[in-house]
């Protein structure tokens, strides 16, 4: 669990990127913070493993402040993953994933090990632990800095946009690693990102910031769809321009079982299950993420 | 020819050894410039490392390694030697003047031309101060801290020619008894000598610097995140010291 209490932080150019902010993050869940460029979400994330300092507030972790540990250490504790991943050029896959457990005084025999089983953890073949990084597609770059991320088994694992970099197919093979991944790993996850369908996707628990990160808006997507806050929100999930609205396309032949979704501008969104041309049951399942616009799509470049 | 006669004094096993011999002073002046060098580095690597890691001072090195090139370094010398009388450390003292400028703007180059999110993550994931100096920065900068040293080595070879008027030998005596007897083949054959040793030099060390480009950094790719400010490769001129002093 982490908790910021009443957390400010302004830079030395006098900029105020987080504004008395407070929130909780609950253990073994997957918490996204979402907003546009500048909101001060990246800023937030950082305060997590004391890459920034507050100015006033404090940031708790499992009930212990923070500011009274090392940072190295405690950075140690915490996975981070970044966008354009963040590897060392200059060191194999391989190393890179150890870098942390070797730094920390596991036996490079060990700590290999272990990376190569994390490699098989993030879904890339252990041949390519001897390859550079540069040698690499985006993507796999992205899944060694997740496994990087993982190598010394944390309970935090910190995400700043680590998918904006890559193109929309592969982003959405590594957001469902991620989700696969939390299933079985069950991280604390903090996900930083601009993009609300991300959010909605991977995020037990959104949260909706604007400039000085100001809380817009924080619960479950379902919740934040169904009863947006504000017209903030709503203009930022899309919901005000009809885009999350979705509807069965009656002008369309279905031959199938399946029936078209549009959305409020007629654009098909996805489809439904519809055995025989009939929807199932009246009771609307809430699982609306099973209906979204996503499209599962495999192959990594 | 002069130059043939020059390349026959060279040649001639007569002239090797001997007090007077190319091989002692070919020794000494390699002694001048393994000093000098060594004095540069010991204060141009950790001043140019600091300045790199820390972002801070850089103004304030640009503006000393400026006006430190500007200094005449055979007038210098003749000042401190003016002081301290004649010997070895004046010369040393001179040289690395001369040479520290180049080393810490390659050092502090280097480190700058090292991506802004490479060291960010290092640090995220928990890596010390020392260990993205030890571990990211020096590795990833090498080629370009080498640049600077290559550079420096060949501006130390060229003006330690000085050495032999202040009452040291090198491959300058040759230069100087030449010119004092009119004895041109071997004034000539001097300054060969000393441009084949810059010459030497700066092959040994650009393969050097090819070798320590980091596996895994091509040169096409590390050529594209240089924002290298500081053009390295001086104009080797050896006999310009020689003539204009």
């Amino acid at each position: 669990m982490i908790e910021f209490h009443g957390v400010s932080k302004r830079f030395a150019d006098g900029t105020l990127a987080v504004d008395d902010f407070s929130l909780l993050i609950p253990s073994r869940k997957t918490t996204v913070l979402v907003g546009s460029s500048g909101c001060g979400k990246t800023t937030l994330l950082r305060m997590i493993n004391r890459m920034v300092d507050p100015t006033s507030g404090y940031v708790d972790i499992d009930g212990d402040g923070i500011a009274a540990m090392p940072p190295v250490s405690l950075r140690r504790s915490i996975g981070y993953v970044m966008q354009n991943s963040g590897l060392l050029p200059h060191r194999k896959v391989i190393d890179n994933v150890a870098t942390v457990p070797l730094l920390t005084g596991v036996p490079k025999k060990e700590a290999h090990a272990r990376a190569l089983e994390l490699l098989d953890t993030v879904g890339l073949d252990r041949s390519l632990a001897d390859r550079y990084p540069s040698q690499l597609s985006g993507g796999q770059q992205q899944r060694v800095g997740v496994a990087r991320g993982l190598a010394v088994n944390p309970n935090i694992l910190l995400m700043d946009e680590p998918f904006g970099a890559v193109d929309p197919i592969v982003r959405a093979d590594l957001q469902h690693e991620l989700i696969r991944l939390q299933r079985d790993l069950d991280k604390t996850v903090v996900f930083v990102t601009h993009d609300i369908d991300e959010a909605f996707l991977l995020g037990d628990q959104v949260v909706i910031l604007q400039v000085g990160a100001h809380i817009e808006q924080q619960g479950a997507p379902s919740d934040i769809l169904a009863n947006p806050a504000n017209e903030f929100v709503a203009d930022f999930v899309g919901s005000a321009r009809g885009k999350r609205r979705l509807m069965v396309d009656e002008t369309a032949d279905s031959r199938g079982d399946d029936l078209v979704l549009i959305d409020g501008a007629g654009y098909p969104a996805g489809v439904v299950d519809a055995p025989g041309g009939v929807l199932p049951g009246a009771g609307s399942s809430p699982k609306s993420r099973s209906i979204s616009n996503k499209t599962d799509q495999a192959g990594d470049a | 020819m002069l130059f043939l006669e020059a390349l026959a004094f060279i040649v001639d096993p007569a002239n090797l050894l001997g007090e007077k011999g190319i091989l002692p002073r070919l020794v000494d002046h390699l002694l001048y410039t393994g000093l000098s060098l060594g004095v540069a580095l010991l204060i141009g690597i950790p001043v140019g490392l600091i300045i790199g890691h820390t972002g801070k001072g850089k103004n304030l090195v640009i503006a000393l390694t400026g006006s430190f090139r500007a200094l005449p370094t055979f007038g210098l010398l003749l000042f401190i030697i003016l002081f301290t009388g004649l010997g070895l450390w004046p010369l040393v003292f001179v040289l690395a003047v001369l040479a520290i400028p180049p080393i810490i703007a390659g050092a502090y180059s280097g480190l700058d031309s090292v991506n802004r999110e490479t060291i960010d993550s290092a640090r995220a994931i928990g890596m010390t101060e020392w260990q993205i100096l030890g571990k990211v920065e020096i590795p990833l900068a090498l080629p370009l801290i080498l640049g600077g040293i290559r550079s420096a080595t060949l501006q130390i070879i060229a003006t330690a020619t000085i050495a032999g008027y202040v009452g040291l030998t090198g491959l300058g005596r040759f230069l100087i008894e030449g010119l004092a007897y009119h004895d041109y083949t071997i004034a000539f054959a001097g300054a060969i000598l000393v441009a084949a040793l810059a010459l030497a030099a700066d092959g040994l060390l650009a393969l050097v610097q090819k070798l320590v480009v980091p596996p895994g950094v091509s040169r096409g790719s590390a050529r594209t995140t240089h924002r290298s400010r500081w053009n390295f490769r001086p104009a080797v001129s050896t006999g310009t010291h020689i003539t204009g002093g």
